[in-house]
Protein backbone atom coordinates (compact mmCIF):
# COMPACT_ATOMS: atom_id res chain seq x y z
CA UNK A 1 0.00 0.00 0.00
CA UNK A 2 1.39 3.27 -1.00
CA UNK A 3 2.24 5.61 2.22
CA UNK A 4 0.11 8.21 1.33
CA UNK A 5 -3.05 5.48 1.81
CA UNK A 6 -1.99 5.12 5.22
CA UNK A 7 -2.29 8.87 5.95
CA UNK A 8 -5.38 10.88 6.35
CA UNK A 9 -6.27 13.32 4.02
CA UNK A 10 -8.83 12.88 1.05
CA UNK A 11 -8.06 10.08 -2.06
CA UNK A 12 -10.37 8.79 -4.41
CA UNK A 13 -12.90 6.23 -3.49
CA UNK A 14 -10.90 2.38 -3.51
CA UNK A 15 -13.00 1.29 -6.65
CA UNK A 16 -11.74 -2.13 -8.20
CA UNK A 17 -9.93 -0.59 -11.02
CA UNK A 18 -7.63 1.50 -8.43
CA UNK A 19 -7.21 -1.69 -6.44
CA UNK A 20 -5.78 -3.25 -9.07
CA UNK A 21 -3.87 -0.49 -10.41
CA UNK A 22 -2.36 -0.27 -6.44
CA UNK A 23 -1.77 -4.09 -6.85
CA UNK A 24 -0.10 -3.66 -10.00
CA UNK A 25 2.35 -0.83 -8.96
CA UNK A 26 3.28 -2.46 -5.89
CA UNK A 27 3.81 -6.11 -7.95
CA UNK A 28 5.71 -4.74 -11.29
CA UNK A 29 9.34 -4.86 -9.49
CA UNK A 30 8.45 -8.72 -8.95
CA UNK A 31 6.76 -9.48 -12.42
CA UNK A 32 9.22 -7.74 -13.96
CA UNK A 33 12.27 -9.40 -12.59
CA UNK A 34 10.69 -13.05 -13.21
CA UNK A 35 9.61 -12.15 -16.41
CA UNK A 36 13.25 -10.64 -17.43
CA UNK A 37 14.47 -14.04 -15.90
CA UNK A 38 12.53 -16.59 -18.13
CA UNK A 39 12.73 -14.65 -20.89
CA UNK A 40 16.84 -15.08 -20.77
CA UNK A 41 16.41 -18.27 -21.08
CA UNK A 42 14.09 -18.10 -24.27
CA UNK A 43 16.02 -19.97 -27.15
CA UNK A 44 17.95 -17.27 -28.60
CA UNK A 45 20.87 -19.12 -30.15
CA UNK A 46 23.55 -16.49 -28.87
CA UNK A 47 26.70 -17.44 -27.86
CA UNK A 48 27.24 -17.87 -23.45
CA UNK A 49 23.64 -17.22 -23.15
CA UNK A 50 23.66 -19.12 -19.67
CA UNK A 51 25.19 -16.18 -18.07
CA UNK A 52 22.15 -14.33 -18.99
CA UNK A 53 20.12 -15.75 -16.52
CA UNK A 54 22.20 -14.65 -13.03
CA UNK A 55 22.84 -11.39 -14.30
CA UNK A 56 19.46 -10.49 -14.99
CA UNK A 57 18.53 -11.49 -11.79
CA UNK A 58 20.91 -9.78 -10.08
CA UNK A 59 20.67 -6.55 -11.75
CA UNK A 60 17.03 -7.04 -10.95
CA UNK A 61 17.59 -7.29 -7.56
CA UNK A 62 19.66 -4.56 -7.29
CA UNK A 63 18.10 -2.07 -9.02
CA UNK A 64 14.19 -2.05 -7.69
CA UNK A 65 16.04 -2.94 -3.91
CA UNK A 66 17.63 0.80 -4.42
CA UNK A 67 14.76 1.90 -6.26
CA UNK A 68 11.48 0.62 -4.51
CA UNK A 69 12.81 -1.73 -1.67
CA UNK A 70 9.10 -1.79 -0.09
CA UNK A 71 7.94 -3.68 -3.62
CA UNK A 72 11.03 -5.90 -3.50
CA UNK A 73 10.71 -7.28 -0.21
CA UNK A 74 13.27 -9.76 1.47
CA UNK A 75 10.71 -12.55 0.77
CA UNK A 76 10.32 -11.75 -2.96
CA UNK A 77 14.26 -11.95 -2.81
CA UNK A 78 14.12 -15.23 -1.48
CA UNK A 79 11.86 -16.25 -4.57
CA UNK A 80 13.87 -15.35 -7.01
CA UNK A 81 17.21 -16.23 -5.68
CA UNK A 82 14.91 -19.83 -5.46
CA UNK A 83 13.87 -19.78 -9.12
CA UNK A 84 17.20 -18.77 -10.28
CA UNK A 85 18.46 -22.04 -8.38
CA UNK A 86 16.38 -24.16 -10.16
CA UNK A 87 16.80 -22.47 -13.37
CA UNK A 88 20.37 -21.76 -13.42
CA UNK A 89 21.56 -25.66 -12.01
CA UNK A 90 23.03 -23.61 -9.01
CA UNK A 91 23.08 -25.90 -5.97
CA UNK A 92 19.75 -25.07 -4.24
CA UNK A 93 20.56 -22.19 -1.75
CA UNK A 94 23.20 -20.45 -3.67
CA UNK A 95 21.13 -18.05 -5.90
CA UNK A 96 18.93 -17.67 -2.70
CA UNK A 97 21.95 -16.19 -0.39
CA UNK A 98 23.27 -14.37 -2.74
CA UNK A 99 20.48 -12.74 -3.83
CA UNK A 100 19.50 -11.92 -0.33
CA UNK A 101 23.02 -10.39 -0.10
CA UNK A 102 22.53 -8.41 -2.69
CA UNK A 103 19.36 -7.02 -1.18
CA UNK A 104 21.23 -6.86 2.09
CA UNK A 105 23.96 -4.09 0.35
CA UNK A 106 21.91 -2.23 -1.49
CA UNK A 107 19.76 -1.40 1.55
CA UNK A 108 22.98 -0.39 2.96
CA UNK A 109 23.83 1.78 0.48
CA UNK A 110 20.31 3.12 -0.97
CA UNK A 111 20.83 6.31 1.36
CA UNK A 112 24.59 6.81 -0.05
CA UNK A 113 23.61 6.28 -3.51
CA UNK A 114 19.91 8.03 -3.57
CA UNK A 115 21.76 11.37 -4.43
CA UNK A 116 24.11 10.22 -7.00
CA UNK A 117 23.86 9.78 -10.95
CA UNK A 118 23.80 7.03 -13.01
CA UNK A 119 26.79 6.38 -13.70
CA UNK A 120 28.23 5.81 -9.73
CA UNK A 121 25.09 3.64 -9.65
CA UNK A 122 26.61 1.35 -12.19
CA UNK A 123 30.29 1.67 -11.04
CA UNK A 124 29.06 0.48 -7.30
CA UNK A 125 27.16 -2.26 -9.29
CA UNK A 126 30.33 -3.48 -11.08
CA UNK A 127 31.75 -4.08 -7.85
CA UNK A 128 28.73 -5.86 -6.56
CA UNK A 129 28.63 -7.48 -9.41
CA UNK A 130 32.28 -9.11 -9.07
CA UNK A 131 31.79 -9.62 -4.92
CA UNK A 132 28.26 -11.58 -6.00
CA UNK A 133 30.34 -13.34 -8.32
CA UNK A 134 33.09 -14.60 -5.80
CA UNK A 135 30.66 -15.16 -3.26
CA UNK A 136 28.85 -17.16 -5.58
CA UNK A 137 31.84 -19.33 -7.27
CA UNK A 138 32.86 -19.72 -3.28
CA UNK A 139 29.67 -21.10 -2.58
CA UNK A 140 29.33 -23.57 -5.48
CA UNK A 141 33.15 -25.04 -5.12
CA UNK A 142 32.40 -25.27 -1.22
CA UNK A 143 29.06 -27.29 -1.81
CA UNK A 144 29.88 -29.32 -4.67
CA UNK A 145 33.20 -29.98 -2.81
CA UNK A 146 35.45 -29.22 -6.17
CA UNK A 147 36.92 -26.12 -7.38
CA UNK A 148 35.05 -25.15 -9.99
CA UNK A 149 36.12 -23.38 -12.92
CA UNK A 150 36.42 -19.22 -12.02
CA UNK A 151 36.43 -18.13 -16.18
CA UNK A 152 32.46 -17.95 -16.02
CA UNK A 153 32.14 -16.28 -12.59
CA UNK A 154 34.50 -13.62 -14.56
CA UNK A 155 32.32 -13.64 -17.79
CA UNK A 156 29.10 -13.60 -15.44
CA UNK A 157 30.69 -10.28 -13.55
CA UNK A 158 31.52 -8.59 -16.77
CA UNK A 159 28.38 -9.19 -18.66
CA UNK A 160 26.66 -7.74 -15.49
CA UNK A 161 28.46 -4.87 -15.30
CA UNK A 162 28.06 -4.45 -19.55
CA UNK A 163 24.35 -5.28 -19.38
CA UNK A 164 23.39 -3.15 -17.08
CA UNK A 165 22.24 -0.12 -18.87
CA UNK A 166 20.68 -2.41 -21.07
CA UNK A 167 18.38 -3.39 -18.65
CA UNK A 168 18.07 -0.51 -16.01
CA UNK A 169 17.80 2.04 -18.40
CA UNK A 170 14.49 0.59 -19.70
CA UNK A 171 13.25 0.01 -15.70
CA UNK A 172 14.05 3.31 -14.74
CA UNK A 173 12.08 4.10 -17.94
CA UNK A 174 8.87 1.98 -16.57
CA UNK A 175 9.07 3.17 -13.16
CA UNK A 176 9.02 7.00 -13.91
CA UNK A 177 5.94 6.00 -16.51
CA UNK A 178 4.03 3.19 -15.95
CA UNK A 179 5.18 1.92 -12.46
CA UNK A 180 5.25 5.23 -10.90
CA UNK A 181 4.24 4.30 -6.95
CA UNK A 182 3.37 8.00 -6.59
CA UNK A 183 0.44 7.15 -8.65
CA UNK A 184 -1.42 5.10 -6.19
CA UNK B 1 -8.84 -3.74 10.90
CA UNK B 2 -6.72 -4.28 13.67
CA UNK B 3 -3.43 -2.54 12.89
CA UNK B 4 -0.21 -3.76 14.65
CA UNK B 5 1.55 -0.87 15.74
CA UNK B 6 4.26 1.16 14.31
CA UNK B 7 7.15 -0.22 16.47
CA UNK B 8 5.73 -3.68 16.25
CA UNK B 9 5.65 -3.28 12.45
CA UNK B 10 9.44 -1.84 12.85
CA UNK B 11 10.19 -5.15 14.16
CA UNK B 12 8.78 -7.24 12.22
CA UNK B 13 10.31 -5.34 8.65
CA UNK B 14 14.09 -5.66 10.64
CA UNK B 15 13.05 -9.28 11.42
CA UNK B 16 12.42 -10.38 7.87
CA UNK B 17 16.18 -10.35 6.01
CA UNK B 18 17.62 -12.31 8.73
CA UNK B 19 14.97 -14.39 8.46
CA UNK B 20 15.13 -15.22 5.22
CA UNK B 21 18.80 -16.19 5.24
CA UNK B 22 18.36 -18.10 7.88
CA UNK B 23 15.46 -19.97 5.06
CA UNK B 24 18.12 -19.79 2.44
CA UNK B 25 20.69 -21.72 4.18
CA UNK B 26 17.82 -23.91 5.01
CA UNK B 27 17.11 -24.54 1.07
CA UNK B 28 20.87 -25.15 1.19
CA UNK B 29 20.50 -27.85 3.74
CA UNK B 30 17.43 -29.27 2.00
CA UNK B 31 19.90 -29.33 -1.46
CA UNK B 32 22.70 -31.25 0.23
CA UNK B 33 19.76 -33.99 1.88
CA UNK B 34 17.26 -34.37 -0.54
CA UNK B 35 18.94 -34.62 -4.20
CA UNK B 36 15.42 -36.14 -5.36
CA UNK B 37 13.30 -33.47 -4.49
CA UNK B 38 15.19 -30.51 -5.88
CA UNK B 39 15.30 -32.72 -9.00
CA UNK B 40 12.10 -32.61 -9.03
CA UNK B 41 11.57 -29.40 -8.29
CA UNK B 42 13.70 -28.12 -11.47
CA UNK B 43 12.15 -30.75 -13.58
CA UNK B 44 8.58 -29.56 -12.61
CA UNK B 45 9.60 -25.97 -13.65
CA UNK B 46 11.18 -26.95 -16.41
CA UNK B 47 7.75 -28.55 -17.57
CA UNK B 48 6.21 -25.48 -17.17
CA UNK B 49 8.55 -23.51 -19.11
CA UNK B 50 9.20 -25.98 -22.01
CA UNK B 51 6.30 -25.71 -24.19
CA UNK B 52 6.68 -22.24 -24.00
CA UNK B 53 9.75 -21.99 -25.19
CA UNK B 54 9.08 -24.94 -28.00
CA UNK B 55 6.59 -22.29 -29.52
CA UNK B 56 9.27 -19.59 -29.24
CA UNK B 57 12.08 -21.68 -30.94
CA UNK B 58 10.43 -21.17 -34.71
CA UNK B 59 10.23 -17.95 -35.07
CA UNK B 60 13.66 -16.86 -32.52
CA UNK B 61 14.95 -20.01 -34.88
CA UNK B 62 14.16 -17.72 -38.03
CA UNK B 63 15.50 -14.52 -36.80
CA UNK B 64 18.67 -16.32 -36.04
CA UNK B 65 19.12 -17.47 -39.49
CA UNK B 66 17.69 -14.39 -41.10
CA UNK B 67 21.17 -12.34 -39.00
CA UNK B 68 23.50 -15.72 -39.91
CA UNK B 69 22.64 -15.64 -43.70
CA UNK B 70 23.22 -12.05 -43.59
CA UNK B 71 26.64 -12.35 -42.26
CA UNK B 72 27.37 -15.37 -44.70
CA UNK B 73 26.57 -13.29 -47.45
CA UNK B 74 29.82 -11.32 -46.54
CA UNK B 75 31.94 -14.64 -47.18
CA UNK B 76 30.62 -16.36 -50.12
CA UNK B 77 33.18 -16.22 -52.33
CA UNK B 78 35.68 -17.41 -50.11
CA UNK B 79 33.24 -20.12 -48.91
CA UNK B 80 32.18 -21.24 -52.37
CA UNK B 81 35.63 -21.77 -53.10
CA UNK B 82 36.66 -23.88 -50.11
CA UNK B 83 33.17 -26.22 -50.92
CA UNK B 84 34.46 -26.67 -53.92
CA UNK B 85 37.56 -27.99 -52.89
CA UNK B 86 36.01 -29.88 -50.27
CA UNK B 87 33.90 -31.58 -52.27
CA UNK B 88 35.84 -32.87 -54.60
CA UNK B 89 37.86 -34.53 -51.91
CA UNK B 90 34.82 -35.69 -50.75
CA UNK B 91 33.72 -37.39 -53.97
CA UNK B 92 37.25 -39.07 -54.31
CA UNK B 93 35.97 -40.33 -50.39
CA UNK B 94 32.69 -41.33 -51.61
CA UNK B 95 34.54 -43.64 -54.26
CA UNK B 96 36.18 -45.56 -51.76
CA UNK B 97 33.54 -45.80 -49.54
CA UNK B 98 31.10 -47.11 -51.66
CA UNK B 99 33.81 -49.45 -52.52
CA UNK B 100 34.89 -50.49 -49.40
CA UNK B 101 30.63 -50.82 -48.26
CA UNK B 102 30.08 -53.41 -51.07
CA UNK B 103 33.50 -55.29 -49.79
CA UNK B 104 31.85 -55.32 -45.96
CA UNK B 105 28.90 -56.36 -47.55
CA UNK B 106 30.59 -59.50 -49.44
CA UNK B 107 32.80 -60.22 -46.67
CA UNK B 108 29.78 -59.86 -43.57
CA UNK B 109 27.70 -62.88 -46.03
CA UNK B 110 30.68 -64.53 -46.27
CA UNK B 111 31.15 -65.31 -42.62
CA UNK B 112 27.35 -65.52 -41.59
CA UNK B 113 27.42 -61.99 -39.94
CA UNK B 114 24.94 -61.42 -37.76
CA UNK B 115 23.77 -57.61 -37.98
CA UNK B 116 23.24 -55.27 -34.63
CA UNK B 117 19.70 -54.61 -34.70
CA UNK B 118 18.58 -51.13 -35.37
CA UNK B 119 17.93 -48.88 -32.38
CA UNK B 120 14.53 -47.04 -32.76
CA UNK B 121 14.78 -43.37 -32.11
CA UNK B 122 12.71 -39.72 -31.55
CA UNK B 123 14.01 -36.32 -32.65
CA UNK B 124 13.47 -33.52 -30.38
CA UNK B 125 14.04 -29.37 -31.03
CA UNK B 126 16.52 -28.23 -28.60
CA UNK B 127 14.70 -24.95 -27.16
CA UNK B 128 16.62 -23.82 -23.79
CA UNK B 129 20.17 -23.94 -22.12
CA UNK B 130 20.05 -25.99 -19.38
CA UNK B 131 23.03 -26.11 -18.39
CA UNK B 132 23.74 -22.68 -15.75
CA UNK B 133 27.17 -21.32 -15.62
CA UNK B 134 28.91 -24.60 -14.17
CA UNK B 135 27.15 -27.00 -16.43
CA UNK B 136 26.57 -27.77 -20.18
CA UNK B 137 23.39 -29.52 -20.87
CA UNK B 138 20.43 -28.32 -23.28
CA UNK B 139 17.19 -28.91 -22.75
CA UNK B 140 14.54 -30.43 -24.95
CA UNK B 141 10.86 -30.16 -25.51
CA UNK B 142 8.27 -33.10 -26.24
CA UNK B 143 4.85 -33.82 -25.72
CA UNK B 144 3.34 -35.81 -23.02
CA UNK B 145 3.82 -39.72 -22.78
CA UNK B 146 7.44 -39.07 -24.77
CA UNK B 147 8.41 -42.62 -23.14
CA UNK B 148 12.24 -41.13 -22.80
CA UNK B 149 14.25 -42.74 -20.22
CA UNK B 150 17.31 -41.39 -18.39
CA UNK B 151 20.62 -42.52 -19.91
CA UNK B 152 19.79 -42.86 -23.49
CA UNK B 153 21.91 -41.32 -25.86
CA UNK B 154 21.56 -38.04 -28.05
CA UNK B 155 23.16 -37.85 -31.69
CA UNK B 156 23.24 -34.97 -33.84
CA UNK B 157 23.61 -35.16 -37.58
CA UNK B 158 27.54 -35.66 -36.91
CA UNK B 159 27.97 -37.15 -33.62
CA UNK B 160 27.60 -38.26 -30.35
CA UNK B 161 26.52 -35.04 -28.27
CA UNK B 162 25.53 -36.42 -24.48
CA UNK B 163 23.12 -38.90 -22.39
CA UNK B 164 20.08 -37.38 -20.68
CA UNK B 165 20.18 -36.99 -17.07
CA UNK B 166 16.58 -36.05 -16.51
CA UNK B 167 13.36 -36.57 -17.39
CA UNK B 168 10.22 -34.80 -16.99
CA UNK B 169 6.54 -35.16 -18.15
CA UNK B 170 6.84 -32.32 -21.28
CA UNK B 171 11.23 -31.54 -21.37
CA UNK B 172 14.14 -33.85 -20.68
CA UNK B 173 17.64 -32.86 -20.17
CA UNK B 174 20.72 -33.92 -21.85
CA UNK B 175 24.26 -33.84 -20.37
CA UNK B 176 26.40 -32.74 -23.28
CA UNK B 177 30.19 -34.75 -23.45
CA UNK B 178 31.69 -31.53 -22.50
CA UNK B 179 30.19 -30.98 -18.97
CA UNK B 180 32.68 -31.37 -16.39
CA UNK B 181 30.60 -34.51 -15.03
CA UNK B 182 30.73 -36.37 -18.31
CA UNK B 183 32.82 -39.69 -18.75
CA UNK B 184 32.37 -41.62 -21.50
CA UNK B 185 33.98 -44.77 -22.69
CA UNK B 186 35.81 -44.09 -26.13
CA UNK B 187 37.94 -46.56 -28.16
CA UNK B 188 40.75 -44.76 -30.23
CA UNK B 189 40.37 -45.74 -33.78
CA UNK B 190 43.41 -46.69 -35.45
CA UNK B 191 45.34 -48.61 -32.35
CA UNK B 192 41.47 -49.61 -30.69
CA UNK B 193 43.24 -48.75 -27.70
CA UNK B 194 40.23 -47.77 -24.70
CA UNK B 195 40.41 -44.41 -22.75
CA UNK B 196 37.78 -42.22 -21.11
CA UNK B 197 36.61 -38.83 -22.29
CA UNK B 198 36.17 -36.51 -19.82
CA UNK B 199 34.64 -33.01 -20.10
CA UNK B 200 36.23 -30.18 -19.09
CA UNK B 201 33.28 -27.83 -19.38
CA UNK B 202 35.49 -26.15 -22.12
CA UNK B 203 34.96 -26.80 -26.00
CA UNK B 204 37.13 -29.49 -25.85
CA UNK B 205 36.72 -32.58 -23.61
CA UNK B 206 39.74 -34.38 -22.86
CA UNK B 207 41.03 -37.90 -23.30
CA UNK B 208 42.67 -39.48 -19.62
CA UNK B 209 43.27 -43.23 -18.96
CA UNK B 210 44.73 -44.55 -22.16
CA UNK B 211 46.45 -47.75 -22.48
CA UNK B 212 50.60 -47.74 -22.26
CA UNK B 213 51.85 -47.93 -25.38
CA UNK B 214 49.01 -46.36 -27.29
CA UNK B 215 49.50 -42.66 -27.30
CA UNK B 216 46.73 -41.14 -28.80
CA UNK B 217 47.65 -39.63 -32.35
CA UNK B 218 47.03 -36.08 -33.76
CA UNK B 219 44.03 -36.85 -35.85
CA UNK B 220 42.64 -39.90 -35.12
CA UNK B 221 38.71 -40.43 -35.15
CA UNK B 222 37.61 -41.62 -31.09
CA UNK B 223 34.46 -43.73 -31.45
CA UNK B 224 32.48 -45.06 -28.08
CA UNK B 225 33.04 -48.12 -26.82
CA UNK B 226 30.53 -50.68 -25.70
CA UNK B 227 32.70 -51.12 -22.13
CA UNK B 228 29.98 -50.39 -19.28
CA UNK B 229 27.11 -50.86 -21.46
CA UNK B 230 26.59 -47.50 -21.23
CA UNK B 231 26.81 -46.79 -25.05
CA UNK B 232 26.40 -48.97 -28.32
CA UNK B 233 29.68 -49.69 -29.95
CA UNK B 234 31.00 -47.34 -32.74
CA UNK B 235 29.21 -44.26 -32.09
CA UNK B 236 31.46 -41.41 -34.18
CA UNK B 237 32.56 -38.66 -31.09
CA UNK B 238 35.45 -37.06 -32.34
CA UNK B 239 38.87 -36.11 -33.49
CA UNK B 240 42.11 -36.01 -31.27
CA UNK B 241 43.47 -32.79 -31.26
CA UNK B 242 46.75 -31.89 -28.91
CA UNK B 243 46.70 -28.64 -26.80
CA UNK B 244 49.03 -26.40 -26.68
CA UNK B 245 50.37 -27.84 -23.32
CA UNK B 246 50.39 -31.42 -24.82
CA UNK B 247 47.73 -32.96 -23.82
CA UNK B 248 45.16 -35.35 -25.85
CA UNK B 249 41.74 -33.50 -26.48
CA UNK B 250 39.01 -34.06 -28.56
CA UNK B 251 37.30 -32.19 -30.71
CA UNK B 252 33.63 -33.40 -30.72
CA UNK B 253 32.30 -33.95 -34.39
CA UNK B 254 29.06 -33.21 -33.18
CA UNK B 255 28.19 -28.91 -32.92
CA UNK B 256 28.06 -28.79 -30.00
CA UNK B 257 27.84 -25.24 -29.88
CA UNK B 258 24.36 -24.70 -31.75
CA UNK B 259 22.75 -27.62 -31.40
CA UNK B 260 18.93 -27.47 -32.92
CA UNK B 261 17.60 -30.67 -33.36
CA UNK B 262 19.07 -34.24 -31.63
CA UNK B 263 18.19 -37.58 -32.36
CA UNK B 264 17.58 -39.57 -28.94
CA UNK B 265 17.89 -43.80 -29.35
CA UNK B 266 17.16 -45.91 -27.70
CA UNK B 267 19.63 -48.62 -27.57
CA UNK B 268 17.90 -50.74 -24.26
CA UNK B 269 21.26 -50.12 -22.50
CA UNK B 270 20.67 -50.29 -18.65
CA UNK B 271 24.15 -50.42 -17.20
CA UNK B 272 24.01 -46.27 -16.64
CA UNK B 273 23.21 -44.01 -14.23
CA UNK B 274 25.00 -40.25 -14.65
CA UNK B 275 27.32 -39.50 -12.36
CA UNK B 276 25.71 -36.93 -10.15
CA UNK B 277 22.67 -39.73 -9.62
CA UNK B 278 25.31 -42.53 -8.45
CA UNK B 279 24.36 -42.20 -5.22
CA UNK B 280 20.51 -41.50 -5.84
CA UNK B 281 17.85 -44.19 -5.84
CA UNK B 282 16.73 -44.49 -9.51
CA UNK B 283 14.32 -47.30 -9.28
CA UNK B 284 10.42 -46.38 -10.17
CA UNK B 285 11.54 -43.59 -11.84
CA UNK B 286 11.28 -42.63 -15.44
Amino acid sequence: MALRDRLPGVRPRPTMGRRLEVVWLYAFPAMTSLFLMLFSLAPFGLWGQSALLPTVALTCVWFWSLLRPEAMAPPVVLLIGLLLDLLGFLPLGVGALTMLTTYGLAQRLRRFLVHKGFATTWLIFTGVACGIGAMNWALVSLLTLRFVASGPVLFQAGLAAAMYPVVAIPLMLAHRSIADPDRA
Amino acid sequence: MLRPSIQARHAVARLTLPVMFIAAFGLMLVGKVDTVLVERARTLVYDLGAPIYAALAEPLGRINKAVTEVVDLWGLRGENARLREENEHLRRWQSIALTLDAENKRLKTALRWIPDPQASYVTARVVADAGGVYAKAVLLALGPNHGLRKGQIALDERGLVGRITEVGSRSVRVLLITDMNSRVPVVLETSRAHAILAGTNGPLPRLLYWSEGTVPKEGERVVTSAEANAFPANLPVGVVRYSANGNPEVEPDAQLRAIDIVRIFDYGLGGFASPETTARPTAGRR
